[in-house]
């Protein structure tokens, strides 16, 4: 035995089999380095015993299993010390005993060996789509972790929110494709290749798809028609919350996800790039009364989700079961979950998928005063961190505007998203819904601010953005569901063909449709989010919900980068249009007046005449300009910036706002220019042709500079 | 395969050559070792480690390990790693702490 520490709690007590152990720690819970030894900690309130079972990493059988002595239980929690344990080849569960009583929530099976709710890795699942083995008797198993990542100077870059370009993306799609060109293809060090890409693009934040451990295998099937295999690709579904996918890492098979993971956040962070992660706390991956024992429904089911009153599962995510967010035993692990990956792993935001369930009490009612979502607004240790709802449930609790915020919260502005395909398809009574959006939706958050709202017009849900314009209906026939899968609802326009086609004038208008969207996305107040690959016109051949496709349906091809060069460089173009303009990106709501007494008011609303806007049903042609003396609500200075867009299929002649004397207008952006040559690099803006007037062409948009 | 470790300073250089597997059982031999070389204060650190077969995450923890107790400005040189050895490495960006060589000096 080594040499141990002098201090008396770290001497082993009770010795069972060569094993020595002790009463441990109560918190924190899950296994933690102490000297000399582990501390095992689990809660349980209604099990009658537990037993810690430990395996040699891959091993069949355990080792070892030691039963809790009755005096290393603490109130509902099991705690032991246990000695001389390999750190890294170790792997650990619990075997939980009590009753198995459904109709009261209770589902103890001591047959099953139980994953730590708090593990910080889980093997079992450490190279990507490996056959499993359905006869293990164990395998999502609980692993240690080292927690002396080297982060030199590394910390959370607390870039001010409305400054961020977000971007959206899947770990293993990035990189995936045979054309990404990476050695580490669909992992985090892939990803870690391409961030000279991500520089180029301009964007200052990854969101990354759901990282936590899930099971690929999960639901898995062939397609009855094509054979093809079908996988949960996605992984919204969580096996564990604290443990990164070791499948998502090249160094996963030698059980170094950690270091792979922390390592790519470092490197992000020392080129700019905040690091947000999609969290999933509204289910489990532990489905309903059918579904497998893997952790919380043998460990203590009734605390861990919300039951019906017979001890069913409440569903409230349309996945089988629905996390008892609002017991404060959950409500305490979602918390000590987030601040350890804010804390261990340096994360800078975090997107809560269906966020409006854990506002919901455990029968399921909205909650007025959620107490978790108001202590992850008010923890210290997250008091930097941007936290992002996905305001809505699958049990049809829709809360965008009013989503519980506390001065913290931010939500994916799904009204935006509607609102800016309706106007771009050119449906009437439009315009008025873009003035707002363009402004950061003042009207869904009056009192909130512009940061509220994260903009975006495609996200990992839907349709992509080229796809977005290339058809009018979902084609999910790949996922085996008869098409009853994915949203009907898509507000696209096919522009005249469905699918792809070969006309020049449907291709060229498709390609402008882009253009259009990405101009509004990226001058709109608020925080815009880019679905990976939109930048270069990626396609999922209209399937609008591609979660279990491990193939070119997710994967980005890089090829279209070259293919589509003329897109890449607008959509970098308005990035860096973006960055360079702080009047794009106020904080606070405009004022509609000059408090500055600067000639104009920071914000004013024009048609085809100026200051003569037309919201009727009618009208599709929507103008503004932003006064450069506000920039940053005042505090900063800027060009005066003209944006203005038409849906409609004719050019409409403007008459443009006049600019103080000396100043012209100049183009930066006009999409309806010919031969593809949509915008001009900063500071070589030509000024325009006309002083008081510009063609705007048919389904277009411009951005003007005033200086 | 049983992880051995020997050490020697030559001229201010430390020297120590690795072989087997480095990981969580035998992290602390090699901890030892940057320890011992580390109170003469070397200019630079020589790994070699052609006979080294694998290397865990414990194993990483000693190059940083090594890094701080000899300070930032003493250059660490990894000579003839063996392919596995360099792609842990990669993945995991300690790559770029290091110096990957055939010879030392290089």
């Amino acid at each position: 035995m080594a040499e141990y520490d002098l201090r008396i709690d770290y001497y082993p007590t009770h010795e069972l089999q060569g094993i020595e152990y002790r009463r441990g720690h109560v918190l924190p819970f899950g296994a933690t380095m102490v000297p000399n030894g582990v501390n095992f900690s689990v809660y349980s309130s209604a099990s009658t015993s537990c037993s810690l079972v430990m395996f040699e990493r891959g091993e069949p059988l355990p080792f070892a299993e030691i039963p809790f002595p009755e005096e290393f239980r603490i109130g509902n929690a099991y705690c032991m010390i246990v000695f001389d344990l390999d750190f890294e080849s170790l792997e650990y569960g619990y075997r939980m005993d009590g009753p198995h009583d459904p109709a009261n929530g209770h589902r103890f099976d001591n047959s099953k060996i139980l994953s730590d709710p708090y593990a910080k890795a889980i093997g079992g699942r450490d190279t990507w789509m490996a056959s499993p083995d359905w006869d293990n008797i164990y395998p999502f198993r609980s692993r240690l972790v080292f927690e002396d990542f080297d982060w030199e100077h590394d910390r959370p870059l607390q870039i001010p929110i409305e400054d961020l370009v977000i971007y959206e993306m899947h770990v293993r799609s990035f990189t995936m494709h045979p054309s990404s060109g990476a050695k580490y293809k669909g992992t985090f060090a892939g990803i870690r290749e391409k961030i000279p890409y991500l520089k180029e693009l301009g964007i200052n934040c990854v969101e990354l798809m759901p990282i936590y451990e899930f099971d690929e295998w999960e639901h898995s099937k062939l397609h009855s028609d094509t054979g093809q295999q079908l996988v949960n690709y996605w992984g919204y579904s969580t096996l564990n919350f604290f443990s990164p996918k070791a499948g998502y890492a090249a160094s996963g098979k030698l059980g170094m996800q950690v270091d792979e993971l922390k390592t790519l956040i470092k490197d992000l962070h020392s080129n700019g790039i905040e690091v947000f992660l999609d969290v999933v706390f509204n289910h489990t991956a532990e489905g309903d009364h059918r579904g497998p024992t893997i952790s919380f429904k043998g460990i203590d089911n009734k605390t861990y989700y919300m039951l019906t009153p017979e001890g069913y599962y409440f569903n409230f995510s349309g996945t089988g079961n629905t996390l008892n967010c609002n017991n404060p035993v959950v409500r305490n692990m979602v918390l000590d979950c987030l601040r350890y990956w804010a804390s261990e792993y340096h994360i800078d935001g975090f997107r809560f998928d269906l966020a409006a369930i854990l506002g919901r009490a455990p029968d399921g009612s909205p909650l007025n005063n959620p107490p978790l979502l108001e202590s992850l607004a008010f923890d210290p240790v997250l008091a930097k961190c941007k936290l992002i709802a996905e305001a809505w449930d699958a049990g049809g609790l829709y809360q965008v505007g009013n989503f519980p915020a506390y001065g913290r919260w931010a939500e994916w502005n799904g009204k935006y998203r509607d609102h800016i395909r309706q106007y771009l398809k050119g449906d009437a009574g439009r315009v008025g819904h873009l003035a707002q959006a363009i402004q950061g939706s003042p009207w869904l958050y009056p009192t909130r601010g512009t940061t509220a709202g994260i903009n975006f017009i495609t996200c990992h849900d839907g349709f992509t953005l080229y796809d977005l314009f290339a058809y009018n209906e979902k084609h999910n026939q790949a996922n085996g569901e008869n098409g009853n899968d994915g949203c009907n609802d898509n507000e696209s326009w096919n522009c005249g063909c469905e699918g792809e086609c070969d006309d020049t004038e449907i291709n060229a208008l498709r390609y402008r449709q882009i253009k259009n969207a990405l101009t509004i996305l990226l001058v709109s107040q608020g925080v815009p989010m880019i679905y990976m690959g939109d930048e270069m016109g990626r396609t999922q051949h209209g399937n609008n919900n591609t979660y279990c496709h491990d193939n070119e349906l997710n994967w980005l091809n890089w090829a279209l980068k070259d293919k589509n060069a003329d897109l890449f460089a607008f959509a970098r173009h308005m990035i860096v249009f973006r960055k360079a303009h702080p009047v794009l990106r106020n904080r606070d709501h405009f004022t509609y007046s000059d408090y500055k007494n600067t000639g104009f008011a920071d914000i004013t609303f024009h048609g085809a005449n100026p200051y003569q806007a037309d919201f009727s049903e009618g009208s599709r042609v929507f103008a503004c300009m932003l006064n450069g003396q506000y920039a940053k609500n005042g505090a900063e200075t800027d060009d005066h910036i003209y944006i203005a867009t038409n849906s409609y299929w004719d050019a409409v002649v403007l008459e443009l706002p006049q600019l103080p004397g000396g100043m012209h207008w100049h183009t930066s952006v006009n999409t309806g220019m010919p031969n593809g040559a949509s915008y001009f690099d900063l500071g070589q803006e030509p000024v325009v042709e006309h002083p008081k007037h510009f063609i705007l062409g048919p389904r277009s948009a411009i951005v003007l500079i005033g200086k | 395969m049983a992880f051995t470790i020997t050490s020697e300073i030559s001229e201010g250089i430390a020297k120590l050559t690795l072989s087997g597997s480095l990981d969580s059982s035998s992290a602390s031999m090699m901890q030892l070792e940057v320890q011992k070389v580390a109170t003469q204060s070397p200019t630079a650190l020589v790994l070699y480690v052609s006979e080294l077969e694998f290397m865990s995450s414990a194993g990483l923890r000693m190059l940083i390990f090594a890094k701080q107790k000899l300070g930032t400005s003493v250059q660490i040189y990894i000579v003839q790693p063996q392919g596995q050895i360099v792609d842990t490495l990669q993945m995991t960006g300690i790559i770029h702490s290091v110096h990957i060589v055939d010879n030392y000096p290089a």
